[in-house]
């Protein structure tokens, strides 16, 4: 809350360099990684930390930081996809329910959008998963439909106070159609308001692809993902416990980060909570 | 107000109905014959077909959904393919774990958000204030599947006060409520993250509203202020939330379930999952599909009955 108005909070950069770190390793962890994970080396498998294994080896001998990049390289993939899904398909939609305010247009995206609401998320995605199998991509699909209706909320409800406003009565005079409007002078005005949902679902969509991979629904070795390294750990809480805990704290630094992130931006970008600030 | 409840009961019917059909129609679209699945590679074709009939697998794709939907409405949930006894009994099994888990948890999730929230609410910018934000933020951040292990390490392997999973029934009461401690917990820990932060919003916009400002110059207490008025005001964002959480619980108690290896309707879909037991699959998602649906148009009407200003049809 705190922090210059224009400049941004704390959690604003803080948020941002967390989100940073990650995706930069995530990057890196295409071209390198300190070693190969689907190499498996049995006889140096559950060792501590050391300079070789900077957080040691999981029970089949791979690097933990290896493994750690490469699940970070999922989880941002399967969310980034994800919130893209919900933008191309979403955003237009809820364009077009306000440029058609009252329409039996406008009825049938906000009456979809309630029942996608009422529909718990995880079991559909589960549902989606188990019926057409486990996998990446259908993990992506799974998670992807839930924020279509999300960001044709967020559109819409941006978009209609903007439909009142004096220039875009302007536009309509000057000739132009409801879809021009829409993309020339609506979209870079909710703009702003969209990539804070964004950020907001790209951490839900990590913990979601988390969720998923933990009940074996998500991606399938030998790719790396937090969820799945998870659900190892957990078949030797008791022998080494230590593997539980690093892949966990990984999704909660991500999707801390990527929170602060989205908090910060609401403040910075939002005007309304800046005149109440100042 | 009862035109605005005709519209919540008709869009209830019309999510149902939709629901339904959409979880039909996805279960259509798994390959293969799950009587020709059950009765293995040797099964002779008219085995197969009397077995096809048994199971509703005949007829047209609108007659199977007709035959399942109504079949819901009356309770018959169909026949497992893998333990050939009607999907109810299972159900029934099973709801005796599931629903007390979400219900202990949204019980705990109130217990608490409720005064946390109002904590962080009253004491807006100190340093309550911020040790609450931050740790609601966290308790956002952490997948509850992950704080359900870290419970386990600590309570069941380190404390041994509990135990890692299982669940002994409840012919024994008191280790049934200790087997559903720890999963309760670890899902109830991100809810109330969510409910304490709403909380404190809605109690905060209460605060700046004029009236309270009038009950703080007749006098009254700045306690009385806030348990009286600002609380009862913040409620019904809370209801809606809370709402919500329901759904997001039952969801969750899925994956928790499998955590715990407790033997709740979560790990039935997932065993269904496994075994290609499809009518299994989708009669428990319907049902859980249905519960949602059902006590979000539940809280509806409550704070229908609970606000005046949307009992009275709308001035303008």
């Amino acid at each position: 809350m705190r922090g210059s108005p224009t400049r941004g909070s704390p959690a604003l950069w803080i948020g941002a360099a967390i989100t940073a770190a990650v995706a930069a390793m995530a990057a890196l962890s295409l071209v390198w990684t300190p070693h190969d994970i689907t190499r498996l080396e049995i006889g140096a498998r559950l060792q501590p930390p050391s300079a070789a294994h900077w957080l040691g080896t999981d029970q089949l001998g791979r690097d933990m930081v290896s493994l750690l990049m490469e699940g970070a390289r999922t989880s941002i993939a399967v969310a980034l996809v994800a919130v893209g899904i919900g933008i191309v398909a979403g955003v237009p939609l809820g364009l077009l329910a306000a440029a058609r305010r009252g329409s039996w247009i406008d009825e049938v995206v906000m009456r979809g959008n309630d029942l996608v609401f009422a529909f718990p998320s995880l079991v559909i995605a589960i549902l989606i998963t188990a019926v057409f199998g486990p996998s990446a991509v259908n993990a992506i699909l799974a998670i992807g439909i839930f924020n279509i209706p999300v960001f044709a909320r967020v559109a819409r409800g941006g978009a209609l106070p903007i439909w009142t406003l004096d220039y875009v009565m302007a536009a309509r005079v000057a000739g132009k159609g409801a879809a021009r409007i829409s993309v020339q002078h609506v979209l870079p005005n909710i703009a702003n308001l969209l990539i804070v949902q964004a950020t907001i679902q790209f951490s839900l969509g990590i913990l979601a692809e988390a969720a998923l991979s933990y009940v074996g629904l998500g991606a399938q070795p030998p790719t790396a993902s937090w969820g799945r390294m998870l659900s190892e750990a957990q078949t030797m809480i008791y022998s080494a416990p230590s593997l539980a805990l690093l892949p966990g704290l990984a999704i909660v630094v991500t999707v801390l980060g990527l929170n602060l992130l989205g908090d910060g931006l609401r403040d910075l970008l939002d005007p309304r909570l800046r005149r109440l600030r100042a | 107000m009862l035109s605005a409840l005709a519209r919540r009961a008709v869009s209830l019917v019309l999510s149902l109905v939709v629901a339904s059909v959409v979880i039909f129609l996805a279960l259509q679209a798994v390959p293969g014959d799950p009587a020709a699945f059950m009765l293995g590679l040797n099964a002779r074709p008219d085995t197969v077909a009397a077995l096809r009939a048994e199971l509703g697998l005949e007829g047209s794709l609108a007659e199977r959904y007709l035959g399942w939907a109504g079949g819901m409405l009356r309770g018959d949930f169909g026949t497992s393919y893998t333990y050939r006894v009607p999907v109810a009994e299972l159900v029934a099994d099973r709801v005796g774990v599931s629903v007390p888990l979400a219900l202990l948890s949204l019980a705990l999730t109130v217990a608490i958000a409720l005064p946390v929230g109002l904590l962080a609410a009253t004491r807006r910018g100190g340093p309550a204030d911020w040790g609450v934000m931050g740790a609601t933020q966290l308790g956002i951040a952490i997948p509850n599947f992950w704080f359900a292990m870290l419970l386990v390490l600590v309570f069941a392997v380190g404390l041994r006060w509990f135990s890692a999973g299982g669940f002994p029934g409840w012919s024994d009461p008191g280790g049934a409520l200790k087997a559903l401690t720890l999963p309760a917990v670890a899902l109830a820990l991100p809810q109330a993250s969510i409910l304490a932060r709403v909380l404190r919003s809605a109690v905060l916009d209460t605060l700046d509203q004029d009236y309270i400002r009038t009950a703080r110059a007749k006098g009254l207490s700045r306690r009385a202020v806030v348990w009286r008025h600002a609380l009862r005001n913040a409620l019904i964002p809370v209801l809606t939330i809370m709402g919500l959480q329901f759904s997001f619980l039952l969801a969750g108690a899925i994956i928790i379930e499998n955590v715990f290896f407790l033997p709740g309707l979560g790990r039935l879909i997932f065993q269904g999952i496994t075994a290609r037991d499809l009518i299994v699959v989708q009669s428990v998602t319907m049902l859980l599909v249905a519960a949602v649906i059902l006590v979000t148009f539940l809280v509806e009407v409550a704070y229908t009955l609970a606000d005046p200003r949307l009992r009275r049809p709308r001035a303008r």
